[in-house]
């Protein structure tokens, strides 16, 4: 579960995937609201790692 | 900017203003502890703070009011190239959510309250400290100034001329600081990010609809590019990728590394909060995107900007009544009152636990250190305000790319002993020389650039200078690290596990 932390990174950080402008959505060209979904989507990814983690055992 | 003094809008700023610093002088009795007499209380406010307050203080002083000014005017001078802030913003909380909690709970199981406290713990090496130390406060010193330029920004916009009401702004910051401490910018950080989220929403909603519509906003800024040229452009042009990545990449590394930051994690309640956070600050990230918009705006008003730092001020006064340009203004100048706050604070606990109790009085009472940095914090921000008004503005601009660079070398000091008790202190210490010093060196012969090369030369791949620098300082710690271990097995390494 842990690796859902990376995937953020390979879909921000590998620049050809979103360097483009169609197709565009509420009139934000593609490049832009790529990475505006990658906001939710992020925490979603984390969420889901933090939910699958065990407790921690100490003082909480 | 405005050659007259904007009535209305001075009016809904100095209501805001004097409201948050009746709450500054008031924090000090919220979730009362003793003040005066630990520099946990003064320093962290009590260790106490939940998944809310958490929030809205990280929230309140990583996205700075600098930022609300300076993103969307490099947005505004270079399009897309501008926007390596959001995915700085995004990735940068994965890595919160795995490393900050273990950072967090070798703080607390030790009652560290300082990056350098940490790398001190795990390497008992009192040069290593001193050079994470000494790193943190120059690094935030220049970030301190940048809060100042841009409270200057909003205030000249209200047409208010010289240097004094900017002065007096910061000598009631500096003092409500003094006598509250860290839970001054927390109780404001509530105010300032509540008025931010509604000035932007409003604006994101607002300007767009006046204006045509986001696709006329773009098609706008697209115009305005071609005609200019250059790199500029809606997006990359083809030299600018590995930039662009590399410039998330290594300020998200280095975001954390700040002592205003680390101040924000080490103040939680628990390891929970933490993670909490990391789930839930992302929603200041669209915030910032849409902040980040607002320079493409300005082609679709067609405003004439004498400086890109206008971009929000000048926005904000042509196209909403004056009295909500104030409420906005506020906002802006609220939002450089908490990062500059807990800057001050984070720089005030570094000297005060790294260089005043490990080099002048080491047996220092806990009253002692709260009485040290109380009154560092006060030097630190009459040292950023000299800066402001003694300097060239771009003086602080230089410095703050620099100590982003700088920061990101405390990066393998910090956060390797979590994991690993494989390093030894002398392999870290050189490859942050190795980091620092290369580093510098290439960032100054090239006109102070962050980058190796971001001249027009379309082709040519260059990348983030702090980035290649924190690489050198990792193989230098390795290759140091190997020889050490191999001269010396039997010394000890890392032991932040315990």
């Amino acid at each position: 579960m842990w690796m859902l932390l990376l995937v953020p990174f390979v879909g921000l950080l590998w620049v050809p995937f979103y360097n483009f402008t169609e197709p565009s959505l509420f009139g934000f060209p593609f490049f832009y609201w790529y990475q505006f979904a990658w906001v939710p989507i992020t925490s979603l990814l984390i969420w889901l790692v933090y939910r699958s983690r065990t407790p921690d055992e100490t003082q909480e | 900017m405005a050659d007259h003094i904007e009535w209305v809008a001075l009016s809904v700023f100095i209501f805001f203003f004097a409201l948050v610093t009746v709450m500054g002088f008031f924090a000090a009795r919220w979730k009362a502890g003793p003040v005066n007499e630990h520099l946990d209380e003064w320093g962290l406010g009590g260790r106490q703070f939940g998944t809310w307050i958490t929030w809205f203080l990280i929230g309140g002083d990583f996205y700075t009011a600098y930022t609300v000014i300076a993103v969307p005017a490099l947005v505004y001078a270079v399009g897309a190239y501008g926007f390596f802030a959001l995915p700085y913003t995004i990735i940068v909380y994965p890595f919160v959510f795995a490393v900050m909690p273990v950072l967090w709970k070798v703080a607390q199981r030790n009652g560290y309250v300082t990056s350098a406290d940490v790398v001190h713990g795990a390497y008992h090496s009192r040069a290593l400290e001193l050079a994470v130390a000494l790193t943190g406060m120059v690094a935030t010193m220049p970030y301190i100034a940048l809060q100042l330029i841009g409270m200057g920004v909003v205030i000249k916009a209200m047409g208010l001329a010289g240097d004094l009401p900017l002065i007096a702004a910061f000598i009631i910051l500096a003092l409500y600081t003094y006598s509250s401490g860290l839970r001054a910018p927390a109780l404001i950080a509530f105010v300032k990010d509540i008025m931010i989220y509604i000035v932007v929403l409003v604006a994101v909603v607002v300007v767009p609809a006046r204006l045509g519509g986001y696709g006329a906003v773009f098609s706008a800024a697209s115009d305005a590019f071609d005609a200019k040229g250059g790199t500029t452009g809606l997006t990359l042009k083809p030299g600018l990728l590995l930039p662009y990545a590399t410039l998330a990449f290594g300020s998200a590394l280095a975001a954390f590394m700040y002592p205003h930051t680390l101040t924000g994690v080490f103040a939680s309640k628990s390891a929970e909060t933490i993670r909490k956070n990391a789930i839930l600050l992302p929603a200041y990230t669209l915030l910032l995107g849409l902040i980040a918009l607002l320079g493409y705006m300005v082609y679709a008003a067609k405003l004439k900007l004498s400086s890109p730092n206008d971009a929000v001020p000048m926005l904000f006064q042509s196209l909403f009544p004056s009295w909500f340009a104030g409420f906005a203004f506020a906002a802006i100048a609220i939002g450089a009152l908490v990062p500059a706050a807990v800057m001050s604070i984070g720089a005030a606990n570094l000297f005060t636990r790294n260089v005043w109790k490990s080099y002048v009085n080491p047996d220092i009472t806990h009253a002692g250190e709260a009485a040290v940095a109380k009154i560092t914090s006060l030097v630190v921000k009459v040292g950023a305000l000299a800066f402001i008004l003694f300097l060239p503005t771009q003086y602080a601009l230089d410095l703050q790319l620099l100590g982003g660079l700088w920061i990101l070398q405390t990066f393998p000091a910090l956060v390797f002993g979590l994991y690993t008790r494989w390093f030894r202190a002398e392999g870290l210490l050189l490859g942050w020389a190795a980091g620092i010093g290369w580093g510098t060196w290439t960032a100054w012969s090239n006109g102070m650039k962050p980058l190796a090369s971001l001249a027009l030369g379309g082709e040519s791949y260059t990348f983030f200078v702090g980035l290649g620098a924190l690489i050198l300082n990792i193989a230098v710690a390795i290759v140091v690290t190997a020889i050490a271990r191999m001269v010396l097995p039997e010394a000890k390494g890392a032991t932040a596990r315990s």
